[in-house]
């Protein structure tokens, strides 16, 4: 029978199936960070166990790291104190660990790729729900709870019952303005929040083979804001070139085996999905949301949908726009904004601050705007720096903080005050996500910087030239 | 970490008809920085519980007197959304809940509370409408929720409705084992698999 890309990855990680019950499922590659692993090491040791193989796992520090004075201790005695623990564990137990400071540090989802650590065919867990990026590599890659880190710590496997199987199909090619998070946040807004629960996407056609790799990360880092396990495209020549050299990848005939492997990995013809979608790329603009999951978002020149034409509950839509002050019908361009945060594992990469400075550049940011602009590593602040964007960034009134997750979750320092308005280019505009009271546009890094230099809701179709 | 075992709970419950309820919302992300798992009822839907002087919202369902002491929340449709952090899981059950009720769940959330000894059971939405009217009409209505029989039962009119549960799960919530008892009483099976592994 013709195989999916999936089920070729799926099924050759798994060590048994337990009869009416959820697969062995073998894990590759395991990205820890400071959060989710603290109780995960204190149930491995109160149990007596080892981790088994330390090579497979891999640290580093991002959730709860400042993004200024990274060189200074860190003030919040709690943050510390994580930081601490993961240094601790990882040394303890012989994991390799970027803390604050190494040059390979920055957010687990930039890291992995960059380091060549994640790789097509894969396994890929990490306590982080937005794991599903390395899928852009043709990985199966997925978020797991702390007891399922401690599951594969102290054995490689975790529990888990084959997620169905979705494909998404985009045709056609995007217009001007129209980037992969776009495409993402069109797609989720079909979908709804929840519409993809239980599956396992893969991404297909034309707009993803054109897709660069940062663009193919973007989009499968949002697979779970619909709920999808996780999502995959196929491994192309892009996926090869992006990894050939790359520190941890396999290097000389160890490639050329893998390789091999590598031009397996796709659907074939005739292979059965659960459920499939098709969209065309021309319907496709520059999107924003309005409310408070990811699945409420339009067109940036749309107007907010009316309660009666919405799918689900109104006192929850009522809710949701209640806590954004907005009201059914509004138009979201030309509404005020307080800050713009550029960053995240969703567009933290070198790509997006291209596309920021795009329109940024021999502009000035909006005085009414405090803007965040906060890189996905260090690699990619010396890539910044490479290519004169800092300049860029500096002159138009920005400045570049420190790598890490920052305002996408406000653990530390960086937190969106109560009420206030932020055009974000991270995953979530949860009620409070970046900071109590917060509220969040989720948009493109080029709707960000367009909106940064007007101060408004702004379309960047009107600052681009074709 | 082992939990209590589960096996039947009858009890009154707390009723969260908002739908995607999120994560975030049951544990704010600026409660996650304990190195150790305890006391994670005390931010247990922070922001919905308190305002941010810290008084608390009266009319919350989880802060209503009346509800006090339940052991299940009935919660709107895809019930934990979002970030995969178990602290989630956590604070529900350091809350004292052992079950909560929903006409569909987010994956990890799902996973997360099975892991934990919360059950999570998935209702139709006609069921879970009728546990919502029927906790309106009358707080102090119990819900029986039977692992063994797979059945939540409305105990005042015997109305009722079975629950999906793969068997492996179910065996390990009666018992209180967990999946790592599991793996490693397959060992030897995981490293033979490891030696396959390319990469």
């Amino acid at each position: 029978m013709a195989k999916t890309l999936f089920d070729k990855v799926w099924d050759s990680h798994v060590v048994r199936s337990v009869k009416d019950g959820p697969d062995v499922f073998f894990i590759d590659r395991h990205f820890i960070h400071e959060v989710t692993s603290p109780v995960a090491f204190l149930g491995l040791e109160s149990r007596g166990n080892s981790v088994v193989y330390p090579a497979r796992t891999f640290a580093t520090a991002d959730h709860n790291t400042p993004t200024i004075n990274q060189h200074l201790p860190v003030e919040d005695p709690l943050s510390a104190n994580q930081l601490d623990a993961l240094e601790r564990n990882s040394a303890k137990h012989g994991i390799s660990h970027w803390g604050l400071g190494d040059v390979n540090n920055g957010i687990v989802h930039v890291v992995g790729p960059e380091n060549g650590i994640t790789l097509p065919g894969a396994t890929i867990v990490c306590g982080d729900s937005h794991t599903s990026t390395h899928g852009a590599f043709g990985a199966i890659a997925f978020g797991i709870g702390t007891s399922e880190v401690e599951m594969v710590l102290s054995t490689q496997c975790i529990m888990q019952p084959k997620p169905k199987k979705m494909r998404i199909n985009v045709n056609g090619k995007l217009g001007l303005g129209v980037t992969a998070k776009d495409v993402a946040l069109y797609i989720i807004a079909k979908q709804t929040t929840s519409g993809a629960t239980g599956y396992f996407v893969e991404y297909a056609g034309d707009v993803f083979e054109d897709m660069t790799m940062e663009g193919r990360m973007t989009v499968c880092n949002l697979s779970i804001e619909m709920g999808a396990r996780g999502g995959m495209i196929a491994p192309d020549n892009k996926t090869f070139e992006y990894l050939k050299g790359r520190a941890q990848t396999p290097k000389g005939a160890d490639w050329d085996k893998a390789m091999q492997y590598w031009e397996t990995l796709y659907t074939e013809e005739g292979a059965e999905f659960d459920v499939e979608f098709n969209y065309e790329a021309s319907d496709i603009e520059p999107m924003i949301t309005y409310g408070t999951n990811p699945g409420m978002g339009m067109g940036v020149t749309k107007s907010i949908p009316l309660a009666e034409n919405v799918e689900g509950g109104v006192a929850t839509y009522k809710k949701s726009l209640g806590y954004m002050s907005f009201n059914e019908g509004d138009s979201m361009i030309g509404k005020e904004i307080d800050f713009v945060f550029l960053g995240s594992c969703t567009n933290g990469r070198i790509e997006d601050f291209r596309a920021f400075c795009s329109i940024v550049e021999g502009r000035k940011k909006a005085d009414n705007v405090t803007a965040w602009l906060v890189p996905g590593s260090h690699k990619v602040v010396d890539q910044i720096q490479a290519e004169g964007l800092d300049k860029i960034i500096t002159d138009a009134g920005f400045v570049l903080r420190e790598p890490g997750c920052s305002a996408c979750l406000a653990m530390n320092d960086d937190k969106i005050p109560s009420g206030k308005l932020s055009v974000s280019t991270s995953n979530r505009n949860f009620e409070g996500r970046q900071g109590p009271g917060s509220r969040t546009l989720l948009a493109s890094p080029l709707v960000a910087a367009a909106s940064a230099v007007e101060g408004v809701v702004t379309d960047p179709r009107t600052l681009l030239t074709a | 970490m082992a939990y209590d075992k589960f096996d039947v709970l009858t009890s009154t419950a707390y009723p969260l008809p908002t739908e995607n309820v999120d994560t975030d919302q049951i544990i704010p992300a600026r409660f996650l920085k304990a190195t150790e798992r305890k006391d994670f009822d005390i931010n247990f839907f922070r922001d919905w519980r308190f305002n941010q002087d810290g008084t608390p919202k009266v009319d919350f369902p989880l802060n209503k007197e009346i509800y006090a002491g339940s052991q299940i929340l009935v919660g709107g449709r895809n019930f934990g959304s979002g970030s995969s952090r178990e602290h989630a899981a956590w604070s529900v059950y350091d809350f004292g809940l052992r079950c909560v009720i929903s006409s569909a769940f987010a994956d990890i959330f799902k996973n997360n509370c099975l892991n934990v000894g919360v059950l999570p059971v998935q209702v139709s939405a006609e069921f879970a409408d009728t546990l919502f009217a029927a906790i309106m009409a009358d707080p102090k209505t119990e819900i029986k929720v039977d692992l063994p029989n797979q059945i939540v039962t409305l105990v005042a009119t015997g109305e009722s409705e079975s629950f999906v549960i793969n068997t492996y799960k179910k065996d390990n919530m009666l018992n209180g084992f967990d999946d790592i008892d599991y793996l490693k009483n397959i060992e030897n099976e995981i490293t033979d698999f490891a030696k396959t592994r390319p990469f």
